[in-house]
């Protein structure tokens, strides 16, 4: 669901293809007809943004038919736990939890706290400063109170998360799936059904998903969904489940790992926020958790801290605490963005990405970098980001004179991977080399040595500064190794400092060798283990063929070079495997320690029948029942009492833009907690029923194609990729096409009060219209990849949506909006502004 | 050591089938249609681009082989839905597939793998590629001996000796065989000669992710599409094997298929046979025409002659 | 969009990339091919004045064929590789020998007659160029039906006796226009019998190809082509009773009369285009095929 994984990660479906060789079911729940679906054992087209009501359907069936995984959901799930006696669900209160403030737009969590429990003290202060999300990095939030909290073992109080959840999905019945996802009944049974089956202790099912779940206002919620399913039925922690995020680049997951956002250090170490967080036992105090292994958040830090300042770092300076930067809120990119135009913001990089293509409202994004300063792009060609100035869309309408922007743009080249040795880090948390195999030609460079030599020359600047701000730069541990006719920073030297050293000087070799005193240094805590006895665990390949099936030899992967998470849940709670079929990891009663396939993500000689006594501390606290050991209280969460905006439940929502109204919650379309950003610059079109909605009648939703990769740097610079997808497409099905008069091949324009793009029609019977609450809904597909540079160019998707994004990552919706389309090319020039304007009143 | 030369024109004809004779196996219920074949194919060959056009043929934008595109993906919809009317008031017609309810969709024989909905419409994805006959029309016209058969038992143009003659084009009972633009020169598959003789996969087999290209010795990739076919055939009733056939008219292929459909749906001919096959019986036809038109001469020319 | 016949319509095998110089030699190959036998009847029968007509117009035909070929190849050095090897599975090498063979000897005969030196190396030449001349004017169809073109390889059975008369038809229309009537005899008689093989053998290929497979002689400009060769041959043949006795009327009738050949071997030349480029021409007759063959085994 929420992934087209045959076209975008065509390498990783060999899997899913050889499982279905071996008997496997694929099921694709996807609104269009893809390649994915033409490999699926069924298709099942349902509305797009509607995969709650779907996912909460599920969670109907499994609850309402007994078809839990009991002993899974009973010792591994926080089904028993009791939920405060304040808590009101959304339910019974149109659409909304307890604690919502409908000035702010944002809840209070208080009511939401496992009973005798205290909320979090960084909860609801999200007014104040980041969200709980940024708060928790990403992680599970710690627990204070009484611990440990309240339970019901038996399941049956009705307080109890277990019967909660049961409340709460009730109303999401087949005939509702229907309604509001336009699958019929049976085909939602079957799936329903097919998932049950296939699940328990001789069975897993996994979910895979990509940003078709993500780019909603309600995107975290959808993975929730998923993960409740996955809890009831048993299947995270074990081989063959689990939820599979694909990431949408070859290491996303390693720039989240190693971040490129703002509001986490790696490892998943919150950012440090400039309120809260004045000093590193402050920070620690608030950040880590006394029960699991957020419990030594002070020896990651500080060993962070040491890799970062080496010898600056020491316990007289809190480790150079003072010098990391601080955040006091949201600096999310859409935030950024109206910090630019409100002249906030004044300089930006962007590197390797095309946010003028990429992201929701490119008009918003040109404006905003033409109010800048300065403006650094590198990348492998010269993208829109970087030539918008020149030649974007307001140029050709005559909204922005190139005369009249002021900012100044550096473009700088950047080497491609093959130019440059590294590591990805997949979904899969699997580091893999890739080595150097030419130097990058002419001015083009790595990234590593731009930010190195980019390091190298501020400090020289700053050389002789007192200020003692420029401490933070100058103290830095800059040295590293070069080599290379460009002197190239040594990335194998860098992968060494992420693993860390200890006082010895030598490689650590898992997180648990790290320490508070500053005795150790570790780039990311995670990570340690990788460069293990000086060897880069990356660039293992020994063949599948000539290890087992878990292939521990190929790569590495975080944490601990484990391959499944929580695989303590693979075995039952006295620690045999569940079944025969499905044995991973168990305890070994003889070697009294945890062994099996896998590295087991568990104490190691932690036996099933432990208690933890009066007093223990962090993975003390820990059970030998209880596998998630980096929540608070060891169980998987089906309800989220912190750490998440927008409820402890999901709950259906409509689109910020959609055809119809909300048929579960007729008080509440939308999450009410999404953030808008309600500018004349990001208009939104009338949504649902609202008056003048009827002039964008159809859903509209961006994808990508196996042919290009994103916004096309990439791709529509290389010729034989350009030629496989050569023009900017649409796809309606013939009903659409009939009722609008598309014709086949020729051009349609797509309107919604932001733009108006072209693009070639492909009528296909793959886009299968939908029956839902009594009328039908068409939708449009649209490839997001072209753009005005490169051999082949087009318009651009994304220009067509606004800015609205899930409370939790502000991430933007662009796989659901409202748009119309009609036949023949757009308009051009000015007249395209007045057409406009004219599409906004 | 198996010989051809049973309807051969001549020995030129003829060839001695190397024990490892290589082909490609390409299985088209594994294609999920990425084109890493064509692009992988370009790239290790040095091959064009074949022009910027959007066709709307389903995701097909490059057609057909060619002297620049030697591995082609082709795209067929087949969904048979029917088509609703077009206004949101009246409801869409049911969805066939759908008729059993629960029951048609679970209910099934394990034994036979994963459900397979053929009624809920397919996308049928196929990369074809030169077949490298085992009886090749190309190679028997060519008139400089540019194409060559390999040690690999594959078929292959020498670029230094092709003179662009383009005998061979209409000569394939496949339209494999085409005029590069930019040289002039016939070209097509190689098989990837170059790797082949560094002991690597052709370049097109190396990419595919899943497998739908297979390359190997033909007999045990035979062997492999017989059972292949046994174990597909009731989740893909439709299933069927293209060019195994050493008796077909061309001696069976060096490359063939897993088909989901006929032939011709995908652009490839029911029933291909080489031209020279025929060539005997030509000759002869045109020695009988030579002869009758000289001797048409001579007749005519009595009493011609001056008094 | 998928047509029942192929992929979205499209050819199944590949049209000639040949341009219109391979028609032109066609013709041209054909003309000079079948006038060497001519060359050896008029010596025969005393006739030189025939003979130097026909001689000549073979001489000019092995000028003009090498332009034209290399005209296509687009470079005179490729056309030595034709001469790398000799293939007899390959109707365009054992061609390329002929023309080569046929060419040398009418050049030597033509250096010998028009310089009257070594008259006797001349007259065997003279001899070789006849016996191989018929084999330049028919291998040419052998080569066509020697390819996947429906049009052309089902017609492999009628299309050297169509080339062979078209070729004595053209020769003899020749060598009407450059021979004196009194000469010329030979001439009328062998394009009148030329005209009439030709159009014979065209009726039984018409009838062998069918109605789907002879389909594309009648679109077009193959059919453009037909119609104008046809109406020239039957205006030529007409004329040919005023050709014993009026000089203009015998080169009128010679001019319609190649006009007539060359359209006719344009219009073949076009037909097998139109044959390869619609996919029913070669899926229907396969399809056919096979399931007669299902049939009969079952």
């Amino acid at each position: 669901m929420g992934s087209n994984m045959a076209e975008n990660h065509p390498v990783g479906f060999q899997w899913v293809v050889e499982a279905r060789e071996r008997g496997a079911e694929v099921i694709h729940i996807d609104p269009r007809y893809t390649r994915t679906s033409a490999i699926a054992t069924m298709h099942v087209p349902l509305r797009v943004g509607s995969d709650i009501a779907f996912l909460g359907g599920i969670i109907n069936y499994i609850i309402a038919n007994g078809r839990e995984f009991r002993p899974y959901v009973e010792h591994y799930t926080n089904a028993a736990t009791i939920v405060d006696e304040r808590f009101v669900d959304a339910d019974t209160n149109d659409g909304v939890f307890s604690g919502f403030d409908e000035a702010e737009r944002s809840y209070d969590n208080a009511s939401w706290q496992y009973d005798g429990m205290d909320p979090h003290p960084s909860s609801g202060q999200r007014s104040g400063g980041a969200a709980r999300g940024e708060a928790h990095g990403a992680h599970g939030a710690p627990l204070t109170g009484s611990a440990p909290p309240h339970r019901d073992p038996t399941l049956q109080h009705p307080r109890c998360i277990f019967q909660l959840l049961k409340k709460h999905y009730a109303r999401y019945t087949p005939e509702m799936v229907a309604n509001v996802c336009g699958v019929p009944e049976a085909q939602f049974l079957a799936v329903a059904e097919a998932l049950c089956r296939n699940s328990g202790a001789e069975r897993t099912t996994a979910f895979a998903y990509a940003v078709g779940w993500t780019h909603h206002t309600t995107g975290v919620q959808y993975i929730r969904a998923a993960a409740i399913v996955q809890l009831l039925l048993g299947n995270i922690g074990r081989p063959g489940g689990g939820i599979l995020a694909l990431r949408g680049h070859a290491s996303i997951q390693g720039s989240t790992d190693i971040p490129t956002l703002y509001n986490i250090l790696p490892g998943y170490l919150p950012m440090p926020h400039a309120a809260m967080h004045q000093s590193l036992q402050h920070y620690v105090d608030t950040v880590s958790s006394k029960t699991g292994y957020w419990g030594y958040t002070k020896e990651y830090m500080v060993s962070l801290l040491k890799a970062y300042y080496g010898d600056a770092a020491t316990t007289a300076n809190d480790f150079g605490f003072a010098y990391l930067p601080r955040i006091d809120g949201d600096h999310s990119v859409f935030t950024s963005i109206v910090g630019m135009i409100e002249k906030k913001v004044r300089g930006y990089f962007i590197v390797g990405e095309n946010p003028v293509i990429g992201n929701v409202n490119g008009g918003m994004h040109r404006k905003a970098l033409a109010s800048l300063d300065w403006l650094v792009v590198r990348d492998l060609f010269e993208i829109e980001s970087a030539s918008f100035w020149y030649d974007g869309p307001e140029i050709e309408s005559g909204v922005m004179k190139t005369s009249e922007i002021g900012t100044e743009i550096f473009f700088l080249p950047a080497a491609a991977h093959t130019e440059k040795s590294g590591s990805f880090t997949n979904t899969q948390r699997l580091l893999q080399w890739h080595h150097q195999a030419v130097e990058p030609q002419g001015d083009a460079r790595s990234d590593l040595w731009f930010y190195y030599h980019l390091g190298v020359r501020i400090r020289e600047k700053l050389r002789d500064s007192t200020d003692p701000r420029d401490r933070a730069i100058l103290d830095l541990a800059w040295t590293y190794p070069t080599s290379g006719t460009n002197a190239d920073p040594d990335s194998d030297a860098i992968l060494r400092e992420i693993n860390g050293t200890g006082a010895d000087g030598k490689e650590i070799s898992s997180y648990t060798d790290l320490r508070a005193d500053g005795s150790t240094s570790c780039g990311c805590w995670i990570y340690a283990g990788c460069y293990k006895d000086g060897i880069n665990g990356a660039a293992r390949r020994k063949p599948g063929s000539e290890q087992d099936w878990v292939a521990r030899e190929w790569g590495w992967a975080w944490p601990a070079n484990r391959r499944i998470l929580y695989n303590r849940a693979s075995a039952a709670p006295d620690g045999t495997p569940w079944s025969e079929r499905k044995k991973y990891v168990w305890w070994d009663a003889g070697q009294k320690k945890w062994t099996g396939y896998d590295e087991p993500d568990f104490m190691l000689h932690t036996p099933p029948d432990y208690v933890p006594p009066e007093g223990a501390e962090r993975e003390e606290t820990l059970s030998g029942t209880d596998p998630f050991i980096m929540q608070a209280d060891g169980v998987g969460w089906l309800f989220v009492p912190d750490g998440i905006e927008d409820g402890p439940l999901p709950v259906h929502y409509e689109p910020q833009e959609s055809p119809v109204e909300n048929a579960l919650h007729p008080a509440r379309r939308g999450n009410p907690a999404r953030q808008f950003y309600d500018r004349k610059d990001n208009p939104y079109n009338p949504p649902g029923d609202a008056p003048g909605s009827d002039r964008f009648p159809f859903t509209m939703t961006t994808y990508r194609i196996t042919e290009h990769h994103t916004t096309g740097g990439m791709s529509r610079n290389v010729p034989y990729l350009s030629e496989l997808q050569p023009e900017m497409f649409c796809e309606v099905s013939p009903e659409l096409a009939e009722l609008r008069g598309l014709e086949h091949g020729g051009y349609a324009t797509i309107v919604t009060t932001r733009s108006a793009i072209e693009a070639r029609v492909m009528v296909t019977k793959r886009m299968r219209p939908l029956r839902i609450d009594g009328r039908t809904v068409y939708d449009v597909g649209l490839p997001y990849h072209w753009g005005s540079n490169g051999i082949v160019t087009g318009d651009a998707a994304n220009e067509l949506f606004a800015i609205v994004t899930d409370p939790n990552v502000h991430i933007h919706e662009t796989k659901a909006a409202t748009c119309d389309i009609r036949p023949g090319r757009r308009p051009r020039g000015a007249v395209l502004a007045t057409f406009l304007e004219a599409q906004r009143t | 050591m198996k010989t051809f030369d049973d309807t051969a024109a001549t020995a030129q004809a003829t060839y001695d089938v190397p024990e490892d004779r290589m082909g490609f196996f390409t299985d088209t219920t594994l294609c999920i249609g990425c084109k890493a074949c064509e692009v992988a194919c370009k790239e290790w060959n040095e091959l064009q681009e074949d022009g910027y056009n959007f066709t709307a043929e389903s995701y097909d934008n490059t057609s057909a082989l060619g002297g620049n595109t030697w591995r082609h993906v082709a795209f067929i919809e087949q969904l048979p839905r029917p088509v609703g009317p077009a206004n949101d008031a009246e409801p869409l017609p049911p969805i066939p597939e759908l008729d059993g309810g629960v029951a048609s969709l679970l209910d099934r024989d394990a034994s036979v793998g994963p459900m397979q909905f053929d009624t809920m419409g397919r996308w049928l994805m196929s990369s074809d590629v030169c077949k490298h006959c085992t009886r090749a029309a190309c190679l028997d016209v060519c008139p400089t001996g540019a194409l060559v058969r390999s040690e690999f038992g594959t078929v292959v143009v020498q670029d230094d000796v092709c003179n662009g003659c383009g005998y061979c084009v209409p000569a394939c009972p496949f339209g494999v065989i085409a005029e590069q633009p930019q040289s002039g020169h016939a070209a097509k598959c190689t098989m990837c000669y170059d790797r082949l003789r560094d002991g690597e996969k052709p370049a097109c087999a190396k990419s595919c992710p899943t497998e739908s290209i297979q390359f190997g010795n033909l007999d045990e990739l035979r062997a492999r599409a017989d059972e292949r076919l046994a174990n597909v055939v009731a989740r893909f009733p439709t299933a069927r094997l293209y060019g195994n056939d050493e008796d077909d008219g061309v001696g069976g292929f060096g490359a063939f298929f897993l088909l989901l459909d006929k032939p011709h749906v995908y652009g490839l001919p029911p029933d291909p046979i080489v031209t020279t096959r025929d060539l005997p019986s030509i000759w002869r036809t045109t020695a009988y025409s030579a002869l009758a038109l000289s001797l048409l001469v001579v007749t005519a020319s009595i009493g011609t002659g001056k008094a | 969009m998928t047509t029942p016949m192929s992929y979205y319509g499209r050819p199944v095998i590949k049209a000639p990339t040949w341009r219109w110089y391979i028609g032109a030699y066609l013709f041209v190959g054909g003309l000079a091919g079948a006038s060497t036998p001519i060359v050896l009847a008029a010596r025969a029968t005393r006739n030189d004045t025939l003979a130097r007509a026909s001689l000549g117009a073979a001489c000019a035909g092995i000028v003009v064929s090498p332009i034209l070929l290399i005209a296509d190849l687009r470079d005179p050095k490729r056309f030595i590789n034709m001469l790398r090897v000799f293939k007899i599975t390959s109707p365009m090498s054992v061609g390329s020998w002929i023309l080569t063979f046929f060419g040398a000897n009418v050049a030597v005969a033509a250096a010998s007659e028009w310089t009257g030196i070594a008259t006797p190396l001349g007259r065997t030449a003279e001899v070789l160029a006849a016996l191989s001349g018929p084999a330049l004017a028919t291998y040419t169809a052998a080569l066509l039906a020697d390819t996947a073109v429906p049009v052309w390889h089902d017609a492999r059975h009628e299309l050297p006796f169509v080339f062979a008369g078209g070729a004595l038809a053209s020769a003899a229309s020749c060598a009407l226009i450059f021979t004196p009537i009194a000469d010329a005899k030979l001439a009328r008689r062998l394009a009148t019998l030329g005209a009439i093989v030709e159009f014979a053998t065209l009726e039984r290929m018409k009838k062998r190809l069918g109605p789907l497979v002879g389909e594309p002689y009648r679109l077009g400009g193959s059919s453009r082509y037909k119609q104008i060769a046809r109406m020239t041959s039957a205006l030529s043949l007409a004329l040919m009773r005023g050709a014993k006795g009026n000089r203009t009327l015998a080169i009128a009738s010679g001019l319609l009369g190649i006009t007539s050949a060359l359209c006719e071997r344009f219009s073949i030349f076009e037909a097998g285009k139109l044959s390869a480029n619609d996919p029913k021409y070669t899926v229907a007759p396969q399809l056919a095929r096979r399931a007669q063959r299902e049939a009969q085994a079952s």
